[in-house]
């Protein structure tokens, strides 16, 4: 087995494999790509950048969509 | 009226009834009050998606882009960081450069922070963003967000989710008066007859949420809102008759008895 790393996902402690790109991960928690916005370590990515990113241990990564609201 | 276009920083809308997204049972409720409404601008706020229960559907599944302006909000941003982070997030998932900026001051009023709210709206106009900001009914504020280049404002007419209809009216007719870029009434509307007041001022459009999602019927409400700023913005280009303490009669004295 790979090594593993530790990351927050959306506030959450995570498990996952090294060497996976912000693109894997998404894809592994059956998350579309399109209409969201990923946030590494406070820095937004390009959709483009989402396959060329890995993640590592000690990561960061907010994953962000639409809700309904009108204002707060 | 069919030529009584909004035009907003060289996009054109066809409703002046703008809605929010918020507080439906679900998506299928959400659709179809907006489908009833006739708006075609659409609010939506920006949160994390939910990871553990992917099951939950998105709401742009139910909302078409492609038929509505995705209108993104930074609803619970207390901070110019955090508003400005939204906005940058809002962007990146890739729906449009429009944000409805909200700059909150205060948990309990909602009241937006308007010292905040026009150096959000700097950074995020600097970035390209098109501002649309929530403020405050106060004229002087207003103008300075056009200084740093909203091309729209929109100020409040009661606290958000209030209902307590228009609040200030002659703040509101001010404001429409003073700015030269057009002017949408945010949050307050409880009733119809409130949506028609404010366009009835010269609102160029109304926004609203709770007044449609928290009726009893919300359907109903929002059919009610579509013809209530429609009746309200005729009205306003009709041009109502002045005021006077006294009756004038209709009906002519000559061939009575």
């Amino acid at each position: 087995m790979q090594n593993a790393i530790k990351i927050h996902v959306n506030g959450e402690a995570k498990t996952w494999r090294s060497g996976a790109t912000v693109a894997d991960l998404l894809t592994e928690l059956d998350i579309k790509t399109e209409r969201v916005a990923v946030e590494l370590n406070l820095e937004i990515l390009d959709r483009a950048a989402f396959s060329q990113r890995q993640i590592k241990d000690g990561d960061r990564v907010e994953i962000m969509s639409f809700i309904g609201g009108g204002s707060f | 009226m069919t030529d009584d276009r909004l035009i907003i920083a060289g996009r054109e809308f066809k409703s002046r009834l703008w809605v929010g997204t918020g507080k439906y049972k679900d998506f299928a409720e959400t659709k179809k009050a907006i489908e009833l409404s006739g708006a075609d601008v659409v609010t939506v706020a920006v949160r994390r998606v939910n990871i553990t229960d992917r099951s939950k559907e998105n709401l742009l599944d139910y909302i078409d882009p492609k038929k509505y302006t995705i209108l993104p909000n930074t609803a619970g941003c207390y901070t110019v960081e955090d508003a400005v982070r939204y906005s940058r997030l809002a962007r990146a998932a890739g729906v449009s450069d429009l944000v409805k900026l909200e700059v909150l001051g205060d948990e309990r009023t909602l009241f937006p922070d308007t010292a905040g709210l026009i150096e959000a709206a700097k950074i995020l106009i600097k970035e390209g963003f098109i501002v649309l900001p929530y403020t405050n009914d106060d004229p002087i504020v207003a103008q300075k967000l056009v200084d740093v280049g909203c091309p729209a404002v929109m100020p409040l007419a009661a606290p958000i989710g209030s209902g307590l209809g228009i609040r200030n009216p002659y703040n509101l007719k001010i404001i429409m008066e003073m700015i030269k870029v057009p002017i949408i009434v945010d949050a307050g509307v409880g009733t119809a007859s409130d949506a028609a007041f404010a366009m009835e001022l010269g609102a160029d459009a109304v926004l609203m949420n709770t007044a449609i999602a928290g009726a009893q019927d919300p359907f109903a409400m929002a059919e009610a809102m579509k013809y209530a700023v429609y009746a309200g913005r005729l009205a306003y280009k009709a041009g109502r008759i002045p005021r006077k303490l006294y009756a004038t009669a209709s009906s002519p004295i000559e061939g009575m008895l």
